[in-house]
């Protein structure tokens, strides 16, 4: 019975190949998600083991939910990355204009230093920083003025590593738009910044807003650029993480692991079902149009 | 549009790109003592073996990743778009989580009273010791950086025109000929920023070694986290480290560009 059935199969046009490939990428989805798995099951585990199970328990949430220095650094994550992300995205995006209407060396040199910060390690990027600014704040203390690594400094690196994905989005829809958009606006009589809000900005406004999406998540995932530049008096939450990590207690980190993962799970499901949506309404549009 | 809107950024990156590049290089080039010249450079020699675990460590991880990733996103751009769309969402949603989250899972899995000894043992095995060890670390890294070479390669392959592979195929070639002479030289870009996007943070990682490796398999990076942060503070010495790492990652880069610019094929 099974031998025909494997001869039915693989004469009726199923190939070997394609069933091995599809148990090879099985393999490495297990792979991936095999530790996410046990640490969600570890969360609800009811004793300090991570590895032993004893019952099922949700303290470890109830906990994470009163650790004030968790939910501090929560806090500073997210208005670092509001923050940053709305600044880089308006200092790229004019930035990006600026770049795309140079010509010849000018624009070579921008580009390359440009991409500096996107080439190079995340730790050289966070030491270099860490460098400048104890020079700088060096510097401020002569006159008096005494401050220290914290959110300052951690702001700033940000928004230095974030600009750059901003242009790189950017840029390319510059190019998409064609330059008689801008002279045409003129043309007409629009002032050069009036004409930039209302025909270039509407144009380029994906990239704009990709760019600052890009920004918002690199700045909530940072670690390293944020290790070497926060100092000790704010602390973001995979530096929490981290500290957390070296102590190897605490179950908490597999709830808040788990916390993450839900919410990520549940925006990528909603960003999903939206833009399925809208294809739906363009593609409706397209037929009603197809139909006139 | 004018290109002073650029400026404020020309500004910025004076200040936060160059200005802490040539702060860097000052340091490297100095000592405490007040010395200029190659001195720390000479000290490196000490860490040689560090300098040649982390590129050999990165070496076999981005291996890894290609062997497994390039046949993964070959199967993939072979599968109807419903699943690859599935099979992308599922692969980025694992990066989306923070990567220290991510090995620190792993630890559990694979440390002396973890998950896979402890069925080892009920199974009445002996148990390994597989935390701590250079196969651990290289483990995280395929790990954390594995969707970094399926994506791009995927990308690029995906935008292969079927025209191309139905020509050869016209032409008379077999399937594994349409893979060895159209296929693969086209999807070399792919597999160039694969590389780097897994050799760079392989390389440089400290937290990997850290977690997984228990600071035995010291690593670059865990060498200038300690100049500059740790126990063996020392900014100079951190800096010319720092210096030559970046060195040697831009030399790879450069060189694997020259590589692919030759065999690039201009896509229409």
């Amino acid at each position: 019975m099974t031998l025909t059935k494997n001869r039915n199969r693989r004469v009726s046009g199923a190939p070997r190949p394609a069933r091995l490939g599809r148990l090879f990428t099985g393999l490495i989805f297990v792979f991936l998600y095999a530790p996410i798995f046990v640490m969600i099951v570890f969360s609800f585990n009811d004793a300090k083991s991570r590895t032993l199970w004893s019952g099922f328990t949700t303290r470890w949430y109830a906990e994470l939910l009163e650790d004030t220095t968790i939910l501090n650094s929560l806090y500073t994550t997210l208005s670092v990355a509001v923050l940053s992300a709305l600044i880089a995205t308006v200092v790229g995006t004019a930035a990006a204009i600026g770049i795309h209407v140079m010509r010849g060396p000018r624009r070579t040199v921008m580009l390359n230093l440009n991409n500096i910060p996107v080439v190079s390690p995340d730790i050289i990027t966070g030491v270099s920083l860490r460098m400048l600014f104890v020079a700088l704040l060096g510097f401020l203390a002569i006159f008096g003025l005494n401050f220290r690594l914290g959110f300052g400094t951690l702001l700033l690196s940000h928004i230095t590593f974030c600009i750059p994905y901003v242009i790189l989005s950017v840029l390319p829809k510059l190019s998409q738009m064609g330059k008689h958009i801008y002279e045409a606006a003129l043309d007409l009589g629009a002032t050069p910044r009036r004409a930039l809000g209302r025909v270039v900005l509407p144009e380029i406004l994906p990239g704009v807003i990709s760019g600052a999406l890009i920004s918002f998540t690199l700045s909530i995932d940072d670690f390293l650029i944020s290790y070497f530049t926060a100092g000790n008096t704010s602390q973001t939450l995979p530096m929490v993480v981290y500290a957390m990590t070296r102590k190897r207690l605490s179950p908490k980190i597999n709830a808040l692991s788990t916390l993450m993962f839900v919410s990520v799970l549940a925006l990528l499901i909603l960003i999903n079902v939206f833009q399925a949506r809208q294809d739906k309404k363009r593609r409706q549009g397209d037929t009603a149009k197809t139909r006139l | 549009m004018s290109r002073r809107l650029a400026l404020p950024y020309a500004f910025w990156m004076a200040l936060f790109v160059v200005a802490p590049l040539v702060i860097v290089l000052f340091y490297a080039l100095t000592t405490e003592a007040g010395g200029f010249g190659l001195e720390n450079f000479i000290k490196l020699q000490v860490y040689v073996p560090v300098f040649l675990r982390s590129l050999w460590l990165a070496f076999i991880a981005t291996v890894l990743c290609l062997l497994i990733g390039y046949p993964a996103a070959y199967i993939l751009s072979r599968e109807t778009p419903s699943v690859q769309n599935s099979a992308i969402l599922l692969m980025m949603l694992p990066m989306w989580m923070n990567f220290l989250l991510r090995t620190y899972a792993w630890m559990s899995i694979l440390e002396d009273q973890g998950l896979i000894n402890n069925l080892l043992r009920s199974l009445r095995l002996p148990a390994l010791n597989m935390i701590n060890t250079q196969g651990a670390v290289v483990l995280g890294m395929v790990y954390n950086y594995l969707p970094f070479m399926i994506l791009p390669i995927f990308t690029i392959i995906q935008k292969i025109p079927p025209s191309m592979t139905e020509a050869a195929q016209d032409l008379g070639a077999n399937s594994r000929r349409v893979f060895r002479r159209v296929v693969f030289p086209l999807s070399l870009p792919g597999v160039l920023s694969g590389v780097t996007m897994v050799f760079v943070p392989s390389v440089s990682t400290f937290v990997i070694s850290k977690l997984l490796g228990g600071g035995k398999q010291l690593l670059l990076g865990d060498l200038i986290e300690m100049q500059f942060l740790g126990g063996a503070y020392n900014l100079h010495l951190g800096s010319m480290i720092s210096i030559v790492m970046m060195l040697i990652v831009l030399a790879g880069i450069q060189i694997m560009n020259r590589f692919g610019s030759r065999e690039e094929v201009a896509l229409p």
